[in-house]
């Protein structure tokens, strides 16, 4: 252990402990911006600078390591001096938009000017102008509002491992962004919007599609659905203001029918029907020698990630489509039929906590309905915002239950939203379907947690089956180069894009950090464990739509509907 | 092979093959494989970006970056010679300022900018260590002119055709 | 080589042949002429003069007779080009092509020296022929710069007959490595890059840092936009920083060294090049280095064009191929240095001083200089002054012996303003100031710096405001953008440095930048932003009336800045 004295109070923490964390520890609070724990530690803003005795300059807080008897002090008048100065200079590169700004009220840069009382900028000079680029259906980079934190480019880089993004040229004319400046939608970019999660600033954001969904359901001509994706019950308290970790699914509900909503649908259907197609098509490669290991294929910016980067691989993929397009196809087929209504009136929006959905629902293939299948999809972020703009009481809304039959849902649904849920509700399924017995233990602990690569062997019957789980694409990484080298023995892999799977979706509350994401996933489990049905193949809604409609799991009508196909797209192309 | 509309050309594609063999593989290696690539193709246009990036196994955007943060390396065609008036201290008290602004009136171009016959290109640079000489100018990487004078620095253009 | 012997022997042999060098006249050979092959002699077209004198000798048939040697740069570069006739020592300058026959068929065949070549002392009304009675030299001490009158930079013989790889053979066959580090500690060598650290206790950090392999690299950057001192000694004495690397390497227990070398050196990348390969072929380099089992070998990276590398953590990223940019330290390259492993960086200078510490002993080192600050220091004298060049001088030398004794004052009779050290980093000393000692202490306490050894001198007609605008140019251009002070912060000193000398400044634009001067000093991530407002303070603290004068009168008294209406 190391002693120091932080403002006069003695600290004993571990070696290699910053001084910041060790602050931290006890109660001392030092402002920061570019840090972001284990991710980004770089010391590149210099906010967090205290006083160190002895030492020339201020120093670092959030990269300078303790040491033996060291004397901070975090707070003198010089220190709190120095901090303001380097926040004016910061401020004085920035367009100061507040007012029209996405990130107005949620801006780590707005509550440092707060914090700091900050009135007047004194200087006038240069700006940085780079121009906006809103080319990518998920995310608008805006270089203007970039204080060059780097964390972006971090979580692009060592996270998803996309590198996406790099710093180019030097000095005041450091930009971060693609090379050539190149716009996002050509890039590699996979849309899953980790970096917009992690921008403490408005300069990269989610493209905002609230104002369609506005138009769709002032539209009387259109019959407007929705469906909410597992993830977004954990996730919309938040976004309303909530504490991390509150479950909103039924004020979601209540929510949604007030902002007037036709239907009110659940991914999780679609995510137990999901299980029963994935679960059957494993099979059926199995026992036929199709390819395998079999590998997911509901994450969005994992499928794009596969066509870049590892479009030998794409064979391995599941040719189910994600469960938000098995319902938009669904919707605008089966339900359409159903319900009399010309599916060229439907409008069918998602709420999903993910921004590569934006991509997914724009894909040329994902439109087997006829129609493109699903209109339009806002993130967590964006449905929050409309509900305040609506002006509800969110919290205190009575709670309601989905509407029939696209409604109706299994706690394996809801466990898609966190990282080896799908494998976990597949699990549940397929042992009960190969064996005809029923599972007396549900809960595969093995596949839970943020672990990023997760394996396990679960014995079906005769068949010892051997599969794995990754969170974050560079996880998924490691187990595809396995595959590439013919060393993973696999049958099946769950891939999610996003660290912790979709409740830590780049379309999440800000902040999302690992804390928050493991409230979020123990919410999750929560509301399986409150769910009366629990495995995908109990669902009775399911059942009907496969005996009305689709007839059988890979039958024709599925390969039509919920069945896709994939593009290898190479780097650098 | 089969032709492609990048810009790129066979013969510079095979030597440049060549310059990166040695780091195949080998990140490590950018800053020199770029500064071979550039001597041999005159700049770095982005087939020869994403040749090098595939090669060394690194990311475009690794080789970009790189790129723009190191002032010797061009990512657009430069002269047949490249005039580099030295700005650093010792110059610039003895007459930066008019060297460039002899040659700017001569060449009729500023400091980053190539002739549009593609003769020069004029850039201004930190100490070339030649300041006993003081103001001086180094043409093409290697020959030094000192002790410039408005009236010389013609006559030392037209060594250079 | 195999052994202390045969370099033993090489050296023999070697010292025997140029004797004549050492003012022994040669019954076989008439002369050596050396000549300056320095970057500024051969841009004042010394080959051309070769080229003569080579055409000269054959014609008279003496070809044989008489070398002609390029050497490094032998210091008074604006005199160039130089020459050193040998055995007689005879300083010639100013030589041009059709100056070789008279050298030639005069000096070396008859003996009588060309007088209208020789060098004058100012005001002096008689020649001073022999190099060693020039008080221009004879002020000066060389260690460093040691062998750059005598020996052919590219002649690794010439730099064993001057001792050269004798104290690389002491330190492997006589020395335990932790009594290297011990040596170096005690001859109070510091670094010549800028910071002044002890070089021993440096050393000492990484032998003892845990992680291997270590690597040793060579500092040769050279940023600093006045200085020219380490391409002098790569240029004219690469073997000596190559032997100081490996006597480290010992010490440390490290087999590989780099060094890093600014792209704009053309001339020193080729010798020092051409040095590692002949010592390679020499066994002074690879495995089993004389014998001993020590195997040690360097390799050079070219730097591509960025100030900032020359600080040594962003040194280090841009040597395994990635951005320049500085990282914060702790953990110090002692510790994480290339490729994460335990690493020493020196400076080249400091490189060239160790052979000569291992050699005659740290005690013979220490007793040059002042309390504080050991040994020599090389400057590269340039500006407003009449010998513009590099110099070695004994640490603790005035700047006053510099500038108007080594430097031979001011010219054209205008009077001396100012002395900028450090360059960007640095500071300006006015006139009250030229009798400080110049070592780390005395100049830091000034607000200036040693720095790395960039000396320009200002006088009457330099307007301080300029000279400031100038530097926080050069570092707005080659600050890296990784940290905001720096980034945004000098750009902001500029534009308000602009403004001033556009007559556009405000009342409390002074006050203003010292604010921001401050803080940068004390949050920037690097030493270049750290360092990046000196010459702003250095210029408020003793010329604040050159600012007030352009604030409030709207005007430049030197008529440098040109205002606006
Ligand atoms: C911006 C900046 C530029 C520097 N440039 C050089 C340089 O060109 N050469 C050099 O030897 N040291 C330079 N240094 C100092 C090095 O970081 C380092 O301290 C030095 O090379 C260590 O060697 P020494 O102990 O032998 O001086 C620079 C430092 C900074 C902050
Ligand atoms: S990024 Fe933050 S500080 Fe900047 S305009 Fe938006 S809300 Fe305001
Ligand atoms: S959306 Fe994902 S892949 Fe695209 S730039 Fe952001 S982090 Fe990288
Ligand atoms: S875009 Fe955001 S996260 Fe990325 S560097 Fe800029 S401010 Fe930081
Ligand atoms: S001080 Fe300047 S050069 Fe150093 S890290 Fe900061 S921005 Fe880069
Ligand atoms: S938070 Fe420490 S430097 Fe940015
Ligand atoms: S280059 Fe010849 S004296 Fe300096």
């Amino acid at each position: 252990m190391i002693n120091l004295t932080i403002d006069n109070q003695k600290v004993a923490v571990e070696a290699g402990t910053t001084i910041l964390e060790a602050a931290r520890k006890v109660g001392v609070k030092i402002p920061t911006l570019c840090y972001l724990k284990d991710l980004n530690v770089i010391g590149a803003c210099r906010i967090c600078m205290v006083e160190v005795q002895g030492a020339r300059t201020f120093i670092p807080s959030c990269v300078a390591p303790v040491a033996e008897g060291m004397v901070v002090r975090t707070n003198t008048p010089a220190v709190i001096a120095a901090r303001k100065l380097v926040l004016e200079l910061i401020l004085s590169d920035h367009p100061m938009e507040c007012l029209t700004c996405l990130r107005n009220q949620n801006c780590e840069l707005q509550d440092l000017a707060k914090e700091f009382g900050i009135t007047e900028v004194r200087f006038d000079g240069a700006k940085t102008e780079y121009p906006i680029d809103d080319s990518s259906p998920s995310i608008i980079r805006d270089p203007r509002k970039c204080v060059l934190c780097r964390r972006c480019m971090s979580v692009c880089t060592n996270v998803q491992t996309v590198q996406a993004l790099c710093a180019e040229n030097r000095g005041f004319d450091t930009l971060i962004a693609p090379a050539f400046n190149e716009k996002l939608a050509n890039m590699e970019c996979v849309n899953c919007g980790q970096c917009s999660l992690v921008c403490p600033t408005g300069a990269i954001v989610e493209r905002d599609d609230t104002a369609k969904v506005w138009a769709a359901l002032a539209d009387p001509k259109k019959h407007v659905v929705v469906q909410t994706a597992p993830a977004t019950r954990v996730q919309l308290g938040e976004a309303v203001g909530a504490e991390p970790g509150s479950i909103f699914t039924g004020q979601m509900v209540a929510g949604l029918r007030r902002l007037g909503f036709d239907k009110v649908f659940d991914t999780d259907f679609t995510a137990d029907l999901t299980i029963l197609e994935e679960g059957n098509e494993l099979l059926q490669r199995v026992t036929t020698g199709g390819t395998l290991p079999m590998i997911t294929s509901c994450s969005p910016g994992w499928i794009k990630f596969c066509e870049h980067f590892y479009p030998d691989l794409l064979a391995h993929l599941s040719t189910c489509k994600s469960p938000q397009q098995m319902f938009g196809a669904l919707a605008k087929t089966y339900y359409a039929k159903k319900a009399g209504i010309d599916p060229a009136d439907i409008y069918c929006v998602s709420i999903m906590p993910c921004t590569a959905k934006k991509y997914e629902c724009r894909r040329p293939e994902m439109n087997s309905s006829g129609y493109q299948d699903v209109d339009v999809v806002l993130t967590s972020r964006e449905l929050g915002r409309m509900f305040i703009q609506a002006g509800l009481d969110t919290t205190n809304l009575p709670e309601e239950e989905y509407d029939e039959p696209l409604g109706i849902s299994t706690g394996a649904g809801e466990i898609f939203g966190a990282s080896g849920g799908v494998m976990e509700a597949a699990l549940r399924t397929v042992y009960e379907v190969v064996t005809g017995q029923t599972l007396e233990n549900i809960d595969f602990e093995v596949c839970r947690g943020l672990t990023g690569v997760k394996e396990a062997t679960v014995q079906v019957g005769d068949l010892s089956v051997k599969v794995a789980i990754t969170n974050g694409l560079g996880n998924a990484r490691k187990v595809l180069d396995k595959i590439r080298a013919g060393e993973a023995d696999y049958h099946f892999i769950e891939v999610m894009c996003c660290p912790g799977g979709c409740i830590g979706g780049g379309g999440s509350p800000i902040p999302t950090n690992t804390e928050i994401r493991l409230k979020r996933i123990d919410a999750t489990y929560t509301e399986d464990e409150r769910m009366v049905l629990r495995k995908s193949h109990e669902n009775p809604a399911v059942t009907a739509l496969y005996e009305e409609f689709l007839e059988k799991p890979l039958g024709h009508k599925s390969h039509e509907l919920l069945h896709t196909h994939y593009t290898p797209r190479g780097v650098n192309k | 092979m089969v032709a492609c509309n990048c810009g790129c050309d066979d013969e510079l594609t095979k030597q440049l093959d060549k310059i990166i063999d040695p780091y195949r593989g080998n990140p490590g290696g950018l800053i020199q494989v770029l500064t071979k690539a550039q001597n041999l193709v005159g700049y770095l246009p982005k087939w020869v970006q994403i040749q090098i990036a595939e090669g060394l196994g690194v990311s475009l955007q690794e080789v970009f970056g790189v790129i723009t943060f190191y002032a010797f390396f061009s990512l657009i065609p430069r002269g047949r010679h490249k005039i580099s008036v030295c700005a650093g201290t010792a110059c610039y008290v003895k007459g930066t300022k008019m060297v460039l602004k002899t040659l700017r009136e001569l060449l009729d171009i500023k400091p980053g900018q190539t002739t549009p016959d593609s003769r020069f290109t004029l850039e201004q640079v930190r100490c070339i260590g030649a300041c006993g000489l003081a103001p001086a100018m180094i043409i093409d990487g290697k020959d030094v002119h000192g002790r410039l004078e408005p009236e010389i620095i013609p006559g030392v253009l037209e060594q250079y055709a | 080589m195999k052994s202390l012997d045969e370099l033993a022997k090489i050296k023999e042999s070697r010292r025997a042949a140029l004797k004549i060098r050492e003012g022994v006249p040669s019954a076989t050979e008439k002369a050596h002429v050396m000549m300056c092959g320095g970057a500024g002699c051969i841009s004042s077209k010394c080959l051309e003069v070769v080229d003569a004198m080579k055409e000269a000798l054959s014609k008279n048939g003496i070809a044989e007779q008489v070398q002609i040697i390029l050497t490094g740069c032998m210091g008074p570069c604006d005199m160039g080009p130089v020459a050193i006739v040998y055995p007689d020592a005879t300083f010639y300058r100013r030589l041009k092509p059709k100056d070789a026959e008279a050298i030639v068929e005069e000096h070396i065949m008859k003996g009588n020296l060309v007088q209208r070549l020789l060098y004058r002392a100012p005001g002096a009304k008689e020649p001073t022929p022999k190099v060693t009675d020039i008080d221009l030299f004879a002020k000066q001490k060389k260690i460093v710069l040691r062998n750059n009158f005598y020996i052919d930079p590219t002649s690794i013989e010439d730099y064993i007959a001057n001792d050269g790889y004798a104290a690389l053979g002491k330190a492997l066959t006589q020395m335990q490595p932790a009594e290297i580090i011990e040596e170096v500690k005690k001859s109070g060598l510091r670094g010549r890059g800028g910071a002044g650290f002890s070089t021993g206790m440096k050393w000492g950090f990484t032998a003892a840092a845990s992680g291997s392999p270590k690597y040793v690299v060579c500092n040769g950057d050279e940023g600093d936009p006045g200085a020219f001192m380490d391409r002098s000694v790569l240029e004219g004495d690469p073997h000596s920083v190559i032997e100081g690397m490996a006597i480290c390497g010992r010490a440390i227990g490290a087999e590989q060294g780099y060094v890093y070398v600014r792209a704009e050196y053309p001339l020193a990348i080729e010798r020092l090049d051409y040095a590692i390969q002949k010592a390679r072929e020499n066994g002074l380099l690879g495995k089993d280095i004389l014998g001993t089992g020590f195997n040690f070998d360097i390799e050079i990276r070219i730097g591509a064009g960025a100030f900032v590398c020359g600080e040594e953590t962003a040194l280090l990223t841009s040597i395994e191929g990635k951005r320049g940019e500085p990282r914060p330290r702790p953990p110090f390259p002692a510790n994480a240095g290339v490729w994460g492993k335990p690493t020493v960086l020196n400076n080249v200078e400091t490189w060239a001083n160790i052979p000569e510490i291992i050699l005659k002993g740290a005690a013979a080192y220490a007793a040059i200089g002042t309390e504080k600050s050991k040994g020599t220091k090389v400057f590269a004298l340039a500006g407003r002054i009449n010998n513009t060049g590099i110099i070695e001088v004994p640490m603790g030398t005035t700047l006053r012996e510099i500038v108007f004794e080594i430097g031979g004052g001011i010219p054209r009779k205008k009077a001396f303003k100012a002395v900028q050290t450090g360059g960007p980093s640095g500071g300006c000393i006015p006139a009250d100031y030229l009798d400080t000692p110049v070592d780390y202490d005395s100049l830091g306490a000034l607000g200036a710096i040693m720095g790395s050894g960039g000396m320009i001198v200002l006088d009457e007609d330099s307007c301080m405001v300029d000279i400031a605008k100038f530097f926080l140019d050069f570092v707005v251009d080659e600050s890296c953008g990784k940290c905001s002070p720096c980034r945004i912060g000098t750009k902001r000193m500029y534009e308000i440095l602009d403004n001033i000398s556009k007559g556009k400044g405000k009342e409390g634009d002074i006050e203003l930048l010292v604010e921001l001067a401050t803080t940068i000093k004390a949050t920037a991530l690097c030493g270049l932003g750290q360092t990046a407002p000196n010459p702003v303070l250095s210029t408020i603290r003793y010329f604040r009336k050159e600012y007030e004068e352009h604030i409030r009168d709207k005007k430049c008294a030197c008529n440098v800045c040109e205002l606006e209406e």
